[in-house]
């Protein structure tokens, strides 16, 4: 029944492609047939994800398509449920924001047809990465969805930038790509097969698996957007059309961590606690740097592409802690790590894509992307600022959030790093949680920044200033994210719930005592350790709030008057006396300089007497250093190694005829 | 039943008794400066003023400046809630444990740097940009010391470790004094006291708090500064009652309690007098100065987690 649902899913994304062939002759069928085949495939893949998670079986099936000697083998167990349940709900979420947003497309030179038919194949991918049972269907699908997002991201290709974005994914994509298939190599060398069954059994040595493993890490990282992997992800990511970006930052990294968790605890099984101090350590930089560049962003969909990187980092972080306990033979401790890791996994997905959804309708109804020329869309944009409010609440993980819960349950794990024998891995644990901390607070940073700039205060241009109302489908999509958020965050035991199944399922061991104390406690370790009520602090928050607002309400006066702000006696204040996105992160920029390479320009001209300054402009450019340490030097070896071999072309016939004679000889040579 | 009787009772002594602790400081260092102090009642006075003046908003304050004084309150006293002030041990501990309460106060610092920004004057901004920047550091120097307290009792539940610490009796380990140091530095930080900030000031160099609610009035500033009080006595509560655990209440009994509150006098009032004697001697510092100050903190804090690491666990 499940398995109906999930290949009814596949089959209606497809179909959703397949319709949108039609869309560069009548372009509403991209709103009327496509999308709504979209939010049918999100749907029946949700739906297919909660049956499956909720009863904890496996399914198992094969499609009469493939190599004649290997059929596609499908496999949906309580691991691909989740994944497939947040492709479902972000699915459902954009195929109702897409029609109101593709609208203004309809009239323009891109080709609908283009966005249509590639979403739909983006989609088919990923869904069947993660109902995958062998290594060849897999690498298809995974090949499917990084080949149909590049031509997503290359949507708006008349800018040169975009295209070099496009570019670089690609090419990411398919080193990321190679290093995956070079794991499954090793794999199934072991244990001869593509089918993963076969990788399971496999005898693998430590040091062949910490081989596959390093590969597969670097694989899934490169997807993910690990550091110092992951350049590509804030240049491609913001360039796409937004419900594109909600889909990729939200799905799309997460379908790599579905690789790695597949890999890492269930292909290969024996897991080696040095695998996860690596993760633990790529994890806690990926996460500090990626929060401390999106600090620095004044576009507002590339703060919310790195902010992703440093969600992914506090995922990894959390599965570096799992594979350190499970490697040491603490299988409890273990399963709230990866429970920790999964149910934040699930709560990036959302409120990432609400987020993305959000910036959508900002740059739809402004035609602006720049922080530095919004504000006050608050009272222009109200559902979008309220529901985008909740999106920064979450991912800045204040309680009662869902983004909050996530990252309480890690803390705990990381709390119980007093039971390891090892003590430089005691030290360490503590240690990557300060630094979850410092990423924490310095997200809260992040997100006033953003909602700040972009939703308070006053107009920064025209177009901000004249932005209207959004199509109702838009609001709905972002409502619904923005309630998910609040039910996962206010009642955190559900999901718990849930997600223990899959602990269960790859390690034998769930969590012991979670949610014994009843619907209203959460306790991962026991009761008497920790316990948290996310309900009860909700109900909290708003009585003390009305108790508040009743006392000191006055009845019957009014109570309120408008009055002009206070302008210390000069006159006016205009926009741009407000503080903008550069100058809040301003303190921040410099105490962490040594982090970010920083180009600041500033020109003064003074008037004839050299008394006043006239005019004063200051330009300043915060870019990546990961360029100039990695990506740079890789670029100019291979334009090195290319020239130097390209000394063999000699446009000489004779070289040509010498180089064939040689080979020949070579190859006799071998031959005798 | 009693468990939540004397709990509403605490939070009503919490909330009730914040503008106390603030006066009595305030009165400390006027002795000590030889001046005259204000009464004991005035910041009653004060509140009962802002709370019947009609407030005055900017014309283009949205609902996020209206609400916010309100939230930011509830988040104090849910933070004020969870903090043990008399007893230990009550039934509203379970809710929410120290992790809980780091985020209480990330609630109210969102909220509060929000407004600020919301009427978009250079003001609320700037206030709201070193805020944020100085919190960066102040969080994880009070979660280090969160951990250092939670391993050594092996819970994260406020009520817990101080049942710990009255249990084992005063041992003098490396771990709780590094840990008490980077909670002062923390907890002057945090409450925007002398010299991190300057709540008696509004001069525009330096001021931090006093910048985000500049735009406020009536009664919605009477709600955000009876919120920085509340705030000033839970990290007062907390420094007393974590380090000093003694004379808490573990039953529930009259006795037991008319002790709990004495003691809790006591301790914040000698607490209060600490505080007025290092405003006293130390001048503030600027604003960049501020980062080093709690990287001081944080790495003392560091070292309580690395002392128990190292020299506690096992031993």
């Amino acid at each position: 029944m499940a398995i109906d649902f999930a290949l009814a899913a596949v089959l209606a994304a497809l179909g959703s492609s397949l319709v949108s062939t039609a869309a560069h002759k009548v372009p509403s069928v991209l709103r009327y047939l496509a999308f709504p085949l979209l939010a049918v495939s999100g749907a029946a893949a949700t739906v297919a994800g909660f049956m499956v998670m909720g009863n904890g079986e496996v399914l198992v099936t094969t499609l009469p398509v493939g190599l004649p000697w290997l059929e596609w083998q499908i496999r949906v167990d309580v691991l691909s449920a989740l994944f497939l349940t947040i492709i479902g709900i972000v699915t459902f979420a954009v195929a109702i924001f897409g029609p109101g947003y593709v609208r203004e497309y309809e009239h323009g030179q891109h080709p609908l047809a283009q966005l249509g038919i590639f979403t739909g194949l983006f989609i088919t991918g990923m869904l069947l990465v993660v109902m995958a049972n062998d290594a060849f269907l897999f690498m298809i699908a995974w090949e499917l969805m990084s080949l149909s997002s590049y031509f997503l991201v290359m949507f708006h290709h008349e800018q040169a930038a975009n295209r070099r974005a496009g570019f670089l994914y690609l090419l990411m994509a398919h080193v990321g790509g190679l290093a995956i298939l070079l794991g499954y190599g090793v794999l199934a060398t072991f244990g001869d097969g593509f089918s993963f069954d076969a990788m399971r059994a496999a005898p693998l040595t430590p040091l062949w698996a910490s081989v596959a493993f390093a590969l597969t890490f670097v694989g899934f990282g490169m997807k993910a957007g690990l550091v110092p992997l992951h350049a590509w992800l804030p240049e491609a990511h913001p360039v796409a059309p937004s419900h594109i970006s909600a889909l990729m930052s939200g799905v799309m990294l997460k379908v790599a961590i579905y690789g790695f968790i597949r890999v890492t605890l269930d292909l290969i099984g024996d897991v080696h606690w040095g695998w996860g101090v690596v993760a633990l350590l790529i994890g806690s930089i990926s996460a500090l740097l990626g929060v401390l560049y999106a600090l620095q962003q004044n576009d507002l969909k590339r703060l919310l592409a790195y902010s992703s990187i440093e969600n992914i980092g506090i995922i990894f972080l959390a599965l570096g802690m799992a594979l350190v306990f499970l490697g040491t033979g603490l299988p409890k401790l273990g399963a709230i790590a990866l429970v920790a890791a999964l149910f934040h996994t699930f709560n990036h997905a959302i409120f990432k894509s609400l987020l993305f959804l959000g910036a959508g309708n900002i740059v739809q109804r402004t035609h602006e992307q720049n922080l530095e020329r919004m504000g006050g869309l608050l009272t222009r944009l109200p559902y979008t600022g309220f529901f985008f409010l909740i999106g920064c609440m979450s991912i800045a993980a204040l309680p009662p959030f869902n983004g909050f819960a996530s990252e309480w349950l890690t803390f705990q794990a990381a709390l119980q790093a007093a039971e390891l024998k090892n003590g430089v891995l005691r030290a360490l644990i503590p240690f990557t949680a300060a630094m979850l901390a410092l990423t924490g607070a310095l997200a809260l940073a992040c997100f006033v920044k953003a909602y700040g700039v972009a939703f308070l205060g006053q107009p920064r241009s025209r177009r901000v200033r004249h932005a209207r109302k959004t199509a109702y489908g838009m609001r709905f999509a972002q409502g619904l994210l923005a309630t998910i958020c609040v039910l996962a965050g206010v009642f955190p035991n559900v999901v718990v719930n849930l997600l223990d199944t899959i602990p269960r399922m790859l390690t034998g061991t769930g969590l012991q005592s979670a949610t014994t104390q009843g619907w209203l406690w959460l306790t991962p370790v026991a009761p008497g350790v920790a316990s948290y009520s996310a309900p009860l602090v909700l109900v909290g928050i708003l009585v003390t709030w009305l108790i508040a607002w009743w006392f000191s309400h006055p009845r019957g006066a009014r109570s309120v008057r408008r009055g002009p702000a206070w302008d210390c006696g000069f006159g006016p204040l205009g926009p741009t006396m407000q503080y903008t996105s550069t100058s809040f992160a301003m303190p921040i920029r410099r105490i962490f300089a040594p982090v970010w390479g920083i180009e600041e320009k500033i020109e003064r001209q003074v008037d004839e007497y050299g008394l006043r300054v006239s005019r004063l402009s200051h330009q300043q450019r915060v870019y990546d250093r990961s360029w100039a340490a990695l990506y740079e030097p890789i670029a100019r070896w291979v334009q090195f190694a290319a020239r130097r071999v390209s000394r063999l072309q000699q446009g000489n016939i004779r070289v040509y005829i010498a180089y064939s004679f040689f080979t020949l000889l070579l190859l006799l040579w071998v031959i005798s | 039943m009693t468990g939540w009787l004397l709990a509403l009772v605490q939070l009503a002594l919490f909330v009730l008794g914040a503008p106390l602790l603030v006066i009595w400081v305030k009165r400390v260092k006027c002795f000590l400066q030889n001046r005259r102090a204000p009464s004991m009642l005035q910041p009653y006075r004060d509140l009962g003023k802002l709370f019947r003046k009609q407030v005055v908003l900017a014309e283009n304050a949205s609902q996020l400046f209206r609400m916010a004084p309100y939230i930011v309150f509830a988040a104090m006293v849910l933070a004020a809630f969870t903090v043990p002030l008399i007893a230990i041990q009550l039934p509203t501990a379970a809710i929410a444990d120290m992790l809980v309460l780091v985020g209480f106060l990330a609630i109210g610092r969102f909220f509060i740097t929000l407004a600020g920004m919301d009427v978009g004057t250079a003001f609320g901004g700037m206030g709201s940009s070193r805020e944020v920047s100085l919190s960066a550091f102040a969080e994880p120097a009070m979660l280090m010391v969160i951990f250092t307290l939670a391993m050594t009792a092996q819970s994260t539940n406020l009520s817990s470790v101080m049942q710990y610490l009255i249990d084992v009796g005063l041992v003098l380990r490396p771990s709780l004094m590094f840990a008490l140091l980077g909670m002062l530095l923390v907890a002057v930080a945090e409450t925007g006291r002398v010299p991190v900030d300057n709540p008696a000031t509004h001069l525009e160099l330096t001021m931090v708090h006093e910048a985000m609610i500049l735009e406020y009035s009536g009664r919605h500033l009477a709600m955000m500064e009876w919120a920085a009080q509340l705030k000033l006595m839970i990290f007062g509560a907390l420094v007393v009652n974590i380090f000093f655990p003694w004379g808490l209440a573990t039953e529930f009994t009259l006795v037991a309690i008319a002790i709990g509150i004495a003691a809790m006098i006591i301790k914040l009032a000698v607490l209060g007098v600490v505080l007025a004697l290092s405003e006293t001697v130390l001048a503030k510092m600027r604003v960049f100065r501020v980062p080093e100050y709690l990287n001081l903190a944080f790495l003392l804090a560091l070292l309580g987690a690395l002392s128990h690491i190292i020299l506690e666990v096992g031993v």
